[in-house]
């Protein structure tokens, strides 16, 4: 009964979004008001019908309703519960629909939020949003329909959520990502409008900031957290591994952050309009492609787990249609959207215009570095896989060389800057970025190590020049005491932000060259030393979890001759799919984890294990969760920007510009 | 209306140029970066040469699994069902790591036809054979059809 009116209420999703998607323009079109407006209750009842949907597909995993062919697939009545909840996106169909709710999740909230924006403007964005969302709804209901039963003869028992997501940091990753995926729908549904509109003012980029800022800081802890699930879960001790998969996270967020500067200087200096239109398009389309990616099984690593070349090419079709139809739509109409302005050499628009550069060359090398394999695949030509050297020898200097800029970018003014006040500016930060980067590698590890020392200048250089910017902007105001609290939250957000990625990339450094690993063969009671520790093992204990039986092995950990801790990977054996899944005992620090994994039971009552010392590594994961902080911090800081100007003087600027 | 439209050429050349330049250069740097896929029919035919970073793929021989007593050196052997590779390898293997299961190591090719591995991949999914490993078999089978037929006359 509850699979059925979740069946249900997804077909009148479709209904209702299909309706949402050619009501309001047909409203347009024939200038009736009344269809216009029925762009917001069809949202809310879109949405409305997919959180009824997305409720039907969990209660179906909570009361073991093994009659649903996705629950036998991924869910098993020996399964902890908040494992049921978090099963429901565990695997295809359920994380398409995910991906539908969130969507309507998003358009809700600009329905919601979006009341003050110009009616054309409103009933257009949800319009485009709605087609979408159409696609999508067409997708599951066609080839990946989670409710579809096995009727009348039920399973009896589920076949398990797969292990490796039985697991805290993977519950919430998939929604976190996803949030950020399809947020980027509202800047791409904003374009849309705007090319229909023929024209881009600083009042549309006002509006589309916060959003692409929400959208993106979303993004940004959906990666870190699948870094972070990564790094416990896969019992490798790495954090990125340059997987496609990954890749296919990262190219939205490297073209999103190119959107969120690009709209900076459309927004301020009306420039780069038709930019601006053109990322948001592509970094939606990119996060259509990494859900292509993904979902379609193409890609050939740890992450694909369907396999269904009618679902792949359906997906390819949406793929087409979207990024094809917007495109065409761009080269008819971007001619219309005009910018006009000068601006000096050295001003801030310089910096976003070399920002933007650097972005899309990153870009570009992520992009052929994942996707080249699978053009050659598809051509018969070679099996060839790219390695992480190619990714690091290209990606990183393109990074270091963003991070200076940054520097500089945060200080020089709109239009134009006299060169010597800048360097008037960057001086004391240059000098301070200099001496701390050259005497870091030596204070931590006595020897000079060039990556380091750049990666802890450029922290530095960006902690010197905010500050600088910062001290400068407060001496500008009248009054101090309040000077603090008017430069505005979102100003505060983009510092933070700028900070994290800072704080990611010495993170970064110093886990790559500090690092300890060691594999070896352990007999109870032997000793190893690694990075300043000494680890003893005390051989292995049996214990029983839920769903799985384990082999828990007992590694002392000991600092100058005292016990600090007692470490306690796992070997586990799931009982439901008998698979085995190493789980990692990690001592976490500011400074430095303590990493051991069980490897393979050896003779005579040894083991093989992994022991990692990993100095700094949670920086990188810290460092992102700043940017996301100060990505929801400028976004929320924006929030009055939602009134718009008054009409009369829109058309003053418009005239202007 | 000539000189803008001259100068709308200019930068549309600057652009062409400008990207075409930077795709160029990373496609450089990629083709200095790819590693070959290699299978076993396809080293015992010499298509590879020591020296050279490669993957190779296949079904691990049942039985043939040997470990070190004191270390964590193992050598295992990869089959395509046609030819058969060693693979030597010292440190842990993955979870799924099985006799009869499909893996791809990573590594280079010694001198005296052996496979000195550096990384060993399996997947994490049980019914899952890496699509190189299952291609793999599948010409090395083929060809070996042809082979006979050809023989037959």
């Amino acid at each position: 009964m509850i699979p059925e009116l979740g069946h249900l209420a997804l077909i009148l999703a479709l209904c209702l979004a299909i309706a949402l998607a050619v009501v309001p323009l047909f409203g347009n079109a024939t200038s009736q008001l009344r269809l216009q407006v029925a762009a917001h209750p069809l949202a809310l009842g879109q949405g409305c019908m997919l959180l009824l949907a997305y409720a039907a597909l969990t209660v179906s995993f909570i009361m073991d309703d093994f009659s649903v062919v996705y629950v036998v697939a991924n869910s098993n009545s020996a399964l902890p519960l908040p494992y049921k909840f978090s099963a429901v996106w565990g695997s295809h169909e359920g994380s398409l629909l995910l991906w539908v709710v969130i969507l309507s999740l998003w358009t809700i909230a600009v329905s919601l939020l979006g009341k003050r924006l110009p009616l054309l403007m409103q009933a257009r964005v949800l319009a485009v949003m709605g087609m979408i969302s159409s696609g999508f709804l067409a997708f599951t209901l066609l080839t990946s329909n989670p409710f579809k039963r096995y009727l009348p003869d039920a399973a009896i028992e589920g076949a398990d959520l797969n292990p490796l997501l039985q697991d805290f940091g993977l519950m919430i990753h998939p929604p976190m990502l996803y949030m950020g995926y399809v947020g980027f729908s509202v800047a791409f549904a904003f374009a849309i409008a705007a090319l229909m509109d023929g024209k881009v003012d600083a009042a549309w980029a006002r509006w589309v900031r916060p959003w692409t800022a929400m959208a993106w800081g979303f993004l940004t802890l959906g990666i870190a957290l699948g870094s972070w699930w990564a790094y416990y879960e896969l019992g490798w001790g790495g954090w990125w591994f340059w997987d496609p998969v990954e890749n296919a996270s990262l190219m939205p967020w490297l073209s999103g952050t190119a959107l969120l500067h690009s709209l900076a200087v459309s927004e301020q200096r009306r420039l780069f309009k038709s930019w601006t239109l053109l990322l948001a398009i592509l970094t939606f389309s990119l996060s259509l492609l990494g859900t292509f990616l993904v979902r379609s099984g193409v890609l050939t690593s740890v992450h694909a787990f369907a396999t269904d070349p009618e679902r792949g090419y359906f997906m390819l079709l949406l793929l087409v249609l979207c990024v094809g139809g917007s495109l065409v739509l761009y080269a008819l109409r971007a001619s219309t959207v005009r910018s006009r302005a000068v601006f000096n050499l050295l001003s801030r628009e310089t910096c976003l215009l070399a920002n933007n550069i650097l972005l899309m060359v990153a870009l570009a090398i992520v992009f052929l570095g994942t996707l080249y394999p699978l053009f050659l695949d598809v051509l018969g030509g070679e099996r060839i896989s790219v390695g992480a050297p190619y990714f690091n020898f290209l990606f990183v200097p393109i990074m270091a060389l963003l991070l200076l800029l940054l520097g500089i970018g945060i200080n020089v003014r709109w239009r134009a800057m006299p060169s010597q006040r800048l360097m008037h500016l960057l001086r004391q930060p240059l000098l301070w970025a200099l001496g701390a980067g050259f005497a870091w590698p030596w204070v931590y590890a006595g020897a000079f190590n060039a990556s380091v020392a750049l990666a802890g200048a450029l922290l530095v250089w960006l902690l010197a020049t905010s500050v600088a910017d910062l001290w400068q902007r407060v001496q500008q105001q009248n009054n101090a005491e309040s000077a603090w609290w008017k430069l505005g939250a979102s100003y505060y957000g983009m510092l933070l932000a700028h900070i994290g990625i800072g704080f990611t990339a010495l993170g970064i450094a110093m886990v790559s060259h500090y690092s300890v690993e060691v594999s070896l063969r352990m007999a109870p009671n032997d000793k190893v030393n690694v990075g300043g520790y000494q680890f003893i093992f005390d051989g292995v204990k049996s214990i029983d979890g839920p769903n799985y039986s384990s082999i828990q092995a007992q590694v002392q950990v000991l600092k100058n001759g005292s016990v600090q801790q007692i470490l306690q990977p796992e070997k586990r054996h799931y009982n439901a799919g008998q698979q085995v899944m190493t789980e990692v005992a990690i001592d976490a620090g500011l400074w430095r984890d303590l990493y051991v994994a069980m490897g393979e039971p050896l003779a005579q009552d040894s083991w093989a294990l992994r022991i990692h010392y990993k100095p700094f590594v949670r920086w990188i994961w810290l460092g992102a969760l700043l940017m996301a902080f100060g990505a929801g911090l400028a976004a929320w800081g924006k929030r009055h920007r939602f009134i718009p100007l008054p009409v009369a003087q829109t058309r003053h600027k418009g005239i202007n510009s | 209306m000539h000189l803008k439209r001259k100068r709308k050429l200019q930068q549309l050349l600057l652009l062409t140029v400008g990207s075409g330049l930077i795709i160029g250069l990373i496609l450089y740097a990629l083709s200095e970066n790819i590693n070959l896929f290699f299978s076993p029919s396809e080293i015992a035919s010499r298509k590879a040469y020591p020296a050279q970073r490669i993957k190779v793929g296949g079904m691990v021989r049942e039985g043939s699994l040997e470990r070190a007593d004191d270390s964590l050196q193992v050598s295992f052997m990869i089959t395509d069902y046609q030819h058969d590779l060693v693979v030597y390898y010292d440190g842990i293997l993955p979870d799924l790591f099985r006799e009869g299961q499909g893996i791809v190591a990573q590594g280079q090719l010694q001198a005296d036809g052996a496979f000195v591995a550096d990384q060993v991949l399996a997947k994490h999914d049980e019914n899952y054979m890496p699509p190189e490993v299952s291609d793999a078999i599948e010409q090395a089978s083929a060809a070996a059809n042809a082979t006979v037929e050809q023989t037959d006359l």
